[in-house]
């Protein structure tokens, strides 16, 4: 049966790597690591060609060498400061 | 995106598991308090603003640096990045000691691994760096204030260095790297000061953006000398100026926290250096960039970018003559541009702009907009 597309869905990933995303939102203004993931995730999709899955390759142009998820949380400073 | 100075943008905070290791260790390790300058020079070091730097300078860089404005690896470095011993216990640290650097209130920032202590003359390092040993310099006062024993060795920043103001207008290098990105400029030159603006100074801007997609403006909030306007005064200047008379979408405005060193053209070097890591191709040099008194000559810092080759500085410096408003052209403009003589050149000298400030007067339209004139007058009442 089709879901509604506002309803939201379990997506699993190793503790770890969740206390690890816990650890860097800290002071960020994400208020929970689901919320922090939908942005990254949310940025990378909607991305032409995928282009935020390839740091090395901003980084052969001389660009930040910002992971996807640092990347994400420089733009939501950005936007919140009222520069984007 | 222009190329971070080195090649990559330096990054000294310490990750997650390494930063809370550092934290429970650092309570036991001597304790280096730092200078106002020193802090804010941790600050850039550890955001990267300025790479390649990964901790204060050891002694083959700093030698290096004062003799020939080059790395010990020949990369352009033109002003030392130095941490002083504080007392004599200080002195007797060496190469494989750690100390946590710490602030005014005694909170750990980072740890150092001391790689060397060194020695330094600075009478030396004054008229290397700053063309004299006057005691009349505040860049030599700050030199007679501190020990000539100097500590070098990278450092792991494990908290942010504290600030009360500007928190709007605080970005890093990787922050406004993203910003011109995103709104797609290529172009972008910076601006650089510790003074208010006045018309000459919205004018060099305006010209460079003419130039380049987009405009840094980028004030320098560090320490000056006590005579110099305060930060907050100039960045209500800024505020003001830029909503009347700017096009939003192409200006950024951000704070640099950088110390003043006076050392005129070779701060013109480090400061063009440091806004390449900020993301900027291009940087505007006007008369007597970093200057103070009367040791520098109006264009040497114009003067010392030709000591290197363009490729080695990597942004592309503006330079500007002394501009001023001519009321036969109707217009903004500078020797090069304009015929006129000084009878028809609305200019001020800062005395006499001081002396008008202090009795309420306005300086004309034509040398300051009306905006940051009353922001000026105010702040003169005080």
């Amino acid at each position: 049966m089709p879901r509604g597309s506002s309803e939201a869905v379990t997506l699993k990933i190793p503790r770890p790597l969740y206390e690890r995303l816990r650890q860097m939102i800290e002071g960020t203004g994400f208020r929970s690591v689901t919320e922090f993931a939908t942005y990254v995730l949310r940025d990378l999709a909607s991305r032409p060609g995928g282009q935020g899955a390839r740091p090395r390759a901003r980084r052969e142009r001389g660009e930040a060498p910002l992971t996807p998820a640092e990347l994400a949380a420089v733009r939501e400073r950005l936007r919140r400061l009222g520069y984007l | 995106m222009i190329a971070p100075h080195g090649g990559r943008l330096v990054e000294r905070t310490a990750p997650g598991e390494q930063r809370e290791r550092l934290a429970k260790e650092a309570p036991r390790l001597p304790q280096v308090p730092l200078s106002q300058r020193e802090l804010a020079d941790l600050e850039m070091i550890g955001c990267g603003a300025m790479s390649p730097l990964e901790g204060f300078l050891g002694e083959a860089d700093y030698r290096s640096v004062v003799d020939s404005m080059r790395l010990a690896n020949g990369l352009p470095w033109s002003i030392p990045v130095v941490l002083s011993a504080k007392d004599e216990a200080q002195g007797r640290l060496g190469a494989g000691d750690r100390v946590a650097l710490v602030d005014d209130q005694a909170r750990t920032l980072a740890v150092m691994d001391i790689t060397e202590r060194y020695q330094v003359d600075h009478d030396y390092e004054a008229q290397m760096v700053l063309r004299t040993a006057d005691e009349a310099h505040p860049g030599v006062q700050y030199l007679r204030s501190i020990s000539n024993t100097y500590l070098g060795g990278p450092v792991h920043l494990i908290r942010r260095v504290e600030h009360r103001d500007f928190l709007r207008y605080r970005l890093e290098p990787k922050e406004t790297r993203v910003l011109f990105a995103a709104r797609g400029w290529s172009r972008v030159a910076a601006f650089q000061t510790r003074n208010p603006i006045h018309r000459a100074h919205e004018y060099l801007q305006k010209c460079a953006l003419e130039l380049a997609d987009g405009l840094l403006i980028h004030p320098l909030v560090g320490e000056t000398k006590a005579d110099d306007i305060p930060a907050q005064v100039r960045m209500r200047c800024y505020e003001e100026l830029i909503a009347a008379y700017y096009p939003r979408d192409r200006v950024v405005l951000s704070v640099f926290p950088a110390a003043m060193r006076y050392a005129g053209p070779r701060e013109a070097i480090f400061h063009a250096l440091i806004r390449k890591n900020y993301g900027c191709t291009h940087f505007i040099v006007g008369r007597d960039h970093a200057g103070v008194g009367r040791y520098y000559g109006s264009y040497d810092a114009h003067a010392i970018f030709g000591e290197f080759s363009p490729e080695e500085i990597g942004i592309t410096p503006l330079f500007f003559d002394h501009a001023f408003y001519c009321a036969r052209c109707g217009n903004m403009a500078t020797a090069k541009t304009c015929p006129h003589g000084e009878e028809d050149h609305v200019v001020f000298s800062g005395t006499r702009v001081r002396e008008m400030l202090a009795a309420g007067e306005l300086p004309p339209p034509e040398f300051t907009r009306p905006e940051v004139a009353r922001i000026l007058v105010e702040a003169a009442r005080r």
